[in-house]
């Protein structure tokens, strides 16, 4: 059975969603969306064990033996982004029952769910992939069925938000679709490993070249790379409660894989980083998305939007530590990968609280809810001093080795950015923070906490980027190994 | 066009020959050009033609919006089972030859997936047909 556990990772969410649609009552899909979602947690912990005791994993599908066949490759660094992709989808799974009842109307539950199921399906499949057509087929699945979830949201807004994340999405996936072509011209195959064998004996074409920066735009309209992030804040902001923290924590960092993988692993790190400048072309990019996306979270009135434009800036952290092209810098992007997942998980389902309790995620809506919901506010105030880079949480792990790279690379002022940025983090935070606990509360005397559905999951995330941010080794020492693994034939 | 009988008697023959042809592009599917997604956007045809011709409530009649949501549905359990039973039967994931003795097994577990995909092209074509023909304008 274990043999087989690479393509349970996707098949088991994929063959629960159709059965979400033939289960009458919203319930009885979401009971089948918590198993389906904690049996690919499980499945994919348990990859994460075998791969680091026993190596590389190869699973051929229909027993066509790769290159031929599509081949399910799982190494150290996927494996690691299956843990963060199903994982959160495991604490958001329980967590969208009462969530999801109240924001999308009863008929609709059953197909969230379907909808839900297709999307995860979709991301794990992106990531365990080692064909590079799949994972073209599975990004489609991933955001077709994204789009859906986010046109469920309340507001009117939601359908043109999905309309235009529809639009961008759709030209980023077909960027990536013309990189993908190019390279099968090329080369003749589809299988990653088989490229990186291939490929540098073409890297002078101008035909390789071409393709690269097809995909590189197409990655970055997916992660949302500044200036390629527009669709994400009305997608985030308008997006059901539960589908926001589900998609903030996982879409965008299968994009940040997606693109380590391509450019790291299959054209391999010499050719991105000596012969097309990767890391000179997205430092810049990475900088400003940092300063002035924390800028524009400072001056949202909305709280999911301000979350939102933060996610834009964190990925400029992410990417950063990419452009410093070494073992170091890498390391801190792969950890914030789990991190940010983290933190934003935790602030977004805090957000899906108030939402539950308030029906509004207005700055003002938050008004005296230091003493109306504590728990609720007490786990924005904890996820947000992980988004600051507190120490004793996961965002301070992030920020430490990102300025330990920009350190040993010499650029001190980059360091100084990341330090400077956190001060910003800490003014959008604050601001939430300053109305929750020091405004008296306008509303209704019977406002109460909200229940523990919401809250378990809430406060399980926030437990975790305290856990994280204390012992810290477990998952240092997997980033790091990812990372040497993608910087495989540069210097450390 | 209820009132033209060339029309509506045009569309009762033709009916069942578009619905066996579809058959015939699905079983075809694994040696020549065809398969499930063109056979089920040909089946989906016949549906909508009777529907333009005796009108959209009368279809429905017979092809429930409901049946047709379950084929979508189905469809997928279809494909994603097929790998399944293979994997019962002691090969990997879509590996046919688990199904018979040879050749002859990769020939069934093609005709399985791609029924799959018939049954969920022919749903989700059928679906979304009747969503844009129930549409009423403004101005009714």
């Amino acid at each position: 059975m274990s043999a087989h556990l690479p393509i349970l990772q996707v098949v088991v969410p994929l063959l629960a969603a159709p059965f979400c649609l033939f289960l009458k009552r919203g319930r009885m899909a979401w009971g089948l969306a918590v198993f389906a979602s904690w049996a690919a947690l499980a499945i994919a912990l348990a990859l994460l064990g075998q791969v680091t005791q026993e190596g590389v994993l190869s699973y051929a599908i229909g027993d066509w033996v790769p290159p031929i066949g599509i081949e399910y490759r799982v190494d150290i660094v996927n494996a690691w982004v299956l843990v963060i992709v199903s994982g959160i989808g495991a604490v958001v799974a329980p967590y969208s029952m009462a969530s999801i009842e109240r924001e999308v109307e009863a008929g609709r539950i059953p197909l969230f769910y379907a909808a839900y199921l297709l999307c995860l399906s979709g991301l794990l499949g992106i990531t365990i992939t080692g064909d590079m057509f799949n994972v073209f087929v599975f990004l489609e699945i991933s955001s077709l069925s994204a789009y859906a979830l986010i046109a469920l949201g309340q507001a009117r807004r939601a359908l043109t938000s999905a309309f235009r994340y529809l639009i961008m999405g759709s030209v980023g996936a077909t960027f990536i679709v013309i990189g993908i072509g190019l390279l099968y011209v090329m080369t003749g195959s589809l299988n990653m490993a088989d490229l990186a064998q291939l490929l540098p004996e073409v890297w002078d074409s101008r035909t390789v070249k071409v393709a690269y920066g097809f995909l590189a735009v197409g990655f970055c309209l997916k992660l949302a790379l500044f200036p390629l992030h527009l669709w994400l804040p009305n997608a985030y902001t308008y997006a059901p409660s539960a589908v926001t923290a589900f998609m903030a924590s996982t879409a965008t960092k299968v994009a940040v894989y997606m693109l380590l993988r391509f450019f790291l692993t299959v054209f391999g790190a010499p050719f991105s980083f000596d012969v097309m400048a990767l890391d000179r072309v997205l430092l810049p990019l990475a900088l400003v998305a940092i300063a002035s996306m924390s800028l524009v979270a400072i001056f949202q009135v909305n709280v999911k939007r301000l979350l939102a434009y933060s996610s834009v800036a964190q990925i400029g952290y992410m990417i950063l530590g990419l452009s410093f092209a070494t073992v170091t810098g890498l390391t801190a992007t792969l950890l914030h990968l789990f991190n940010h997942a983290l933190m934003k998980g935790a602030l977004f389902m805090a957000m899906g609280c108030v939402m539950y309790r308030i029906g509004s995620v207005h700055i003002n809506a938050v008004a005296g809810l230091g003493r109306r919901m504590p728990w609720t506010m007490a786990a924005f105030v904890a996820g947000g001093l992980s988004l600051v880079g507190v120490p004793l949480t996961v965002g301070f792990v992030s920020k430490w080795y990102l300025i330990l790279g920009a350190l040993e690379r010499g650029w001190w002022w980059a360091a100084i950015l990341v330090l400077l940025t956190s001060l910003l983090a800490l003014v959008y935070i604050w601001r939430v923070v300053e109305v929750a606990y020091f405004r008296d509360f306008p509303g209704d005397e019977a406002t109460r906490e909200a229940p523990w559905t919401l809250l378990g999951p809430t406060w399980a995330l926030v437990a975790l980027n305290l856990y994280f941010g204390i012992d810290a080794g477990r998952t240092v020492g997997i980033a790091r190994q990812a990372a040497e693994v993608l910087m495989a034939g540069i210097g450390p | 066009m209820r009132g033209e009988v060339v029309v509506r008697v045009g569309a009762k023959v033709l009916a069942p020959f578009i619905i066996t042809f579809g058959l015939c592009v699905h079983f075809h599917g694994d040696y020549s050009p065809g398969g499930g997604f063109q056979a089920g956007v040909i089946l989906a045809a016949a549906i909508a033609l009777l529907a333009l011709v005796y009108g959209l409530e009368a279809v429905q009649k017979v092809v429930t919006p409901r049946f047709v949501r379950a084929c979508a549905a189905l469809g997928v359990i279809i494909f994603a089972g097929v790998g399944v039973v293979t994997m019962v039967l002691g090969h990997n994931y879509l590996g046919y030859d688990a199904l018979a003795e040879g050749h002859a097994g990769q020939h069934y577990g093609i005709l399985g997936v791609e029924l799959g995909v018939l049954v969920t092209v022919f749903g989700v074509m059928v679906t979304v047909f009747y969503l844009f023909a129930g549409r009423r304008g403004r101005t009714q």
